[in-house]
């Protein structure tokens, strides 16, 4: 798929609305299926690879309507089992074909606190997408209903308006609820057990809110005045927030509730220390974290090289290792940063890359170069012990593993060098160490994560935990689902107390 | 948000604060840093070792010399300014016991973090000797607190215009040739300095520990910035540490990574001066 420019999406969109329009409730299905799916109007990706500005620029009302209007209002809703938080999928949808978008709005409240967030950067495909009808029906899942895109369309519009209802808060129960972190998670938990009228401090360690909705996902993805709306909510809410607070250090867990009187505690901390490939040459000067790289940019708008006091290695080359939506971050923030030419190795296929389809898109259309069934061995530098070059190795798919996945093999003496002065690692992250170092109480796996019931609840009394935490790195989504799971266990525990 | 109480100049470049922050001075131990931000939207995070602290008063004071732009705008700030980002206590405290004989060697600025720890050794019933180096006398600091810790206070010069003309290791090896040979060093000062107290020390196998000035970002563990090779393994200096076991650190490769973005920093101070003159 090439770019399209907006107005010409808009125009077409116009026009096609024009038919459909005066009948749309009674058309049936086999005309849905043949409403074209509404491309989504993007920034010019040869402008945008200088800019931070969001890529994507929103559906027009026009767009949505149309998109709305491919929606079959399926019996059994299939989108909605792939949706971790179940929204009434097709019920927002219908709304928003009606032209109702308030409406819409509202039916998505109900069970997601953050749609502007959630429909920028859900995996879609692999979820609510994934099992639309009108995607299986047409053998591709690029053409089941833009669940997301209309889910952001919804949400931009009542921002638009600026008439974001602050949700209701009860009267004050005098009981006290701490969040430690400030994540979507955390954000959530805040929000859910504020309503019901009881007290909260969300502790952040940073001196900004968000969590990686802040520092990890930059802002041409997600523009922080989105996040800094939602938090905004909190606030009016009458949510305390406390930043440059670690919990652990600046305070003990156990703490906040013998000594503090905190009721009850959740803990979303999030992801935490980032793994390298434990391969020769990864302390060289000039070899990241994704986590550090997109932190200097990001949180520490490093982006802005005339202002930000925090410096930025100065890449010209850069190679990134990974295929998540972290690996794409960072390169995409690295040609933005001025890099002239960035590559992403990854070991396996396209078809396997665990990023966010349309983020792999729009890396390839600004220029990234990737590197597939690559894999790097060892990375070179010179007598300053800077990064010059990487080594690297190919690979050729051989039999399926338990997972059906080919699993990619290693092409003996296939070794070549590719020169780059940047390695930025993006492979993941293990858990965070503070709480556990700080919290022996608090029972976690193997891996570091905190281990939880069905309720969210840990093995620490009045202490529950959600979100990357509990999952290892996950998404957004994931962690808003733990979060309102957690807040009703936390409401239900202090209305019985 | 942290209220500057009191502000001292201690030498030409050294300067000490005492900043309001009464949960840190509470809950920290010897050995744990901060980090501080001179400006919320812009500013750089950069760590300092939490130099003293009064519980009572709710106060921590530290010690820094100006090396480049964030230090150079933090020692403009006066008595009554707030700094705006204030975080801590962090890194892991140091591990303090009865040693029996320990030395604490203390390179320029590196007296200021060394100064909580020679006291809480010292408590712990230790014998301390305190050895302190510098380029020259003006820039010995905090010599009374030390002497006042101290069971023996060595000072050097490299210019020999105060205490002996020697680098530190000098007498730190005639320590350990002396018996009983110390049980426990702690050395912090500049990355090179602590490299060669390493190899003083470690033909006489007494344990060292030396307190590493990595770059940090977060100082929580998530970005990776501080790491270094500690044996076979990479730690992060902001959990892991800040303290090692000298006698492990790859001391070369933390050098070239310190070094990382000399050129851009050279450029932010320039910037600075470019402001203020
Ligand atoms: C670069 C990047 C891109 C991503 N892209 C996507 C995407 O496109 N779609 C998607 O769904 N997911 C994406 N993810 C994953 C997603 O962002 C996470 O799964 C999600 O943010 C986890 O939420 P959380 O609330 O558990 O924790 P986090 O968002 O990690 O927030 C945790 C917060 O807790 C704070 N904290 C930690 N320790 C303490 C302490 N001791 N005291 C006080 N505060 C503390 C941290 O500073 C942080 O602010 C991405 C992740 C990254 C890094
Ligand atoms: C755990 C810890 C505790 C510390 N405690 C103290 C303290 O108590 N007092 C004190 O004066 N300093 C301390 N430092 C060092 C201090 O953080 C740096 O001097 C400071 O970050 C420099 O910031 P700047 O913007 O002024 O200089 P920059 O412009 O960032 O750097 C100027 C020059 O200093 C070098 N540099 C950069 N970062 C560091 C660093 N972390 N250590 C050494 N050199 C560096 C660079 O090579 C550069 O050329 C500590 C560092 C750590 C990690
Ligand atoms: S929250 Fe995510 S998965 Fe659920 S409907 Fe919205 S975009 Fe789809
Ligand atoms: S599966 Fe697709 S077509 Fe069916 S209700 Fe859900 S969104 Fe509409
Ligand atoms: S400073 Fe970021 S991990 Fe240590």
């Amino acid at each position: 798929m090439s770019f399209i420019a907006p107005e010409t999406i808009q125009e077409q969109a116009v026009e096609l609305l024009h038919q459909y329009i005066h009948n749309h409730q009674s058309l049936k299905a086999k005309e849905r299926m043949q409403i074209p799916s509404q491309e989504m109007p993007n920034q010019d990706p040869h402008i945008r690879r200088h800019n931070l500005e969001e890529v994507a620029l929103g559906y027009t009302p026009e767009e949505a309507r149309l998109e709305a209007m491919r929606c079959l209002d399926c019996k059994k809703k299939p989108c909605m089992d792939g949706c971790p938080v179940q929204i009434d999928i097709p019920g927002f949808i219908l709304k928003i074909a009606d032209g109702n978008f308030q409406e819409a709005v509202d039916i998505i409240k109900q069970t997601s606190l953050l749609p502007s967030i959630c429909g920028r950067v859900c995996p879609q495909e692999t979820q609510c997408q994934e099992t639309c009808t009108v995607g299986i029906g047409h053998k591709n899942v690029d053409k089941a209903v833009a669940i997301g895109r209309l889910e952001r369309f919804v949400a931009d519009w009542e921002r638009n308006q600026g008439a974001m209802k602050i949700p209701e808060v009860k009267p004050e129960t005098g009981k006290k609820v701490a969040v430690i972190g400030s994540g979507p998670a955390g954000l959530v938990v805040a929000a859910d057990v504020r309503r019901e009228g009881h007290h909260v401090t969300v502790f952040e360690a940073f001196h900004k809110l968000g969590g990686v909705m802040r520092y990890g996902i930059p802002e041409f993805r997600l523009p922080n005045e989105i996040v800094d709306q939602e938090i905004d909510t909190l606030k009016k809410m009458g949510v305390e927030i406390k930043t440059n607070f670690v919990v652990g250090r600046t305070r003990k867990l156990a703490d906040l509730i013998d000594k503090d009187g905190y009721d009850a505690v959740f803990v979303g901390t999030g992801a935490g220390l980032p793994l390298f490939m434990g391969i020769e040459g990864e302390d060289l000067v000039g070899v990241f974290s994704a986590n550090e790289y997109l932190t200097r940019a990001n949180l520490m708008r490093a982006f802005d090289r005339k202002n930000s006091d925090t410096p930025m290695y100065p890449s010209k080359v850069v190679a990134v290792l990974g295929a998540g939506n972290v690996a794409m971050d960072a390169a995409r923030m690295a040609l933005r940063l001025g890099a002239e030419k960035v590559y992403v190795i990854y070991r396996r296929t396209e078809v396997e890359m665990p990023a966010r389809k349309e983020e792999v898109l729009h890396a390839k259309e600004e220029g990234v170069d990737f590197h597939f069934l690559e894999n790097v061995k060892r990375i070179m530098g010179n007598e300053k012990k800077r990064v010059n070059a990487i080594e690297c190795l190919r690979y050729e798919l051989g039999e399926p593993d338990d997972s059906g996945r080919r699993r990619p093999v290693v092409i003996p003496n296939s070794e070549f060098t590719i020169e780059v002065d940047t390695v930025i690692v993006a492979i993941g992250n293990g858990s965070n160490p503070l709480i556990h170092q700080t919290t022996p109480q608090i029972d976690t796996n193997k891996w570091g994560n905190v281990t939880v019931n069905d309720k969210q609840k840990s093995s620490m009394d009045k202490v529950f935990a959600g979100g990357d935490i509990v999952l290892g790195a996950a998404t957004v989504i994931l962690a808003m689902g733990e979060g309102r799971k957690a807040a009703a266990a936390i409401n239900e525990m202090l209305e019985e107390a | 948000m942290s209220k500057i109480l009191f502000k001292e100049q201690l030498s030409e470049s050294v300067y000490k604060m005492k900043l309001e922050a009464p949960l840190i001075a509470e809950e920290r131990s010897a050995g744990q840093f901060i980090i501080l931000q001179i400006d919320e939207e812009l500013g750089e995070r950069i760590p300092l070792t939490i130099a003293d602290a009064d519980a009572v008063e709710g106060s921590i004071t530290i010690i820094f010399q100006v090396v480049g732009a964030t230090t150079e705008l933090l020692a403009q700030l006066n008595e009554g300014d707030d700094i705006p980002v204030l975080v801590g206590p962090l890194g892991t405290p140091t591990h303090i016991k009865n040693y029996g004989k320990v030395v604490c060697v203390g390179g320029g600025i590196g007296v200021a973090p060394l100064h909580p720890i020679a006291q809480a050794l010292k408590a712990a019933g230790n014998e301390v000797v305190i050895i302190m180096g510098a380029r020259n006398k003006d820039l010995i600091i905090m010599e009374t607190e030390m002497r006042n810790i101290a069971d023996e206070l060595i000072i050097c010069t490299d210019d020999g215009s105060y205490g002996r003309k020697d680098l530190v290791t000098a007498p730190l090896k005639e320590l350990c040739e002396r018996s009983p040979k110390p049980d426990y060093v702690i050395a912090i000062g500049p990355p090179i300095m602590m490299k060669f107290c390493a190899e003083t020390t470690r033909p006489y196998e007494v344990h060292t520990e030396v307190s590493l000035n990595t770059i940090m970002v977060d100082g929580t563990g998530m970005c990776g910035g501080c790491r270094v090779n500690v044996g076979k393994e990479v730690k992060f200096v902001c959990v892991h540490g800040p303290e090692f076991d000298a006698h492990l650190v790859d001391f070369d490769n933390m050098m070239a990574r310190l070094n990382s973005y000399k050129d851009i920093e050279h450029e932010h101070t320039c910037r600075l001066h470019g402001h203020a003159h």
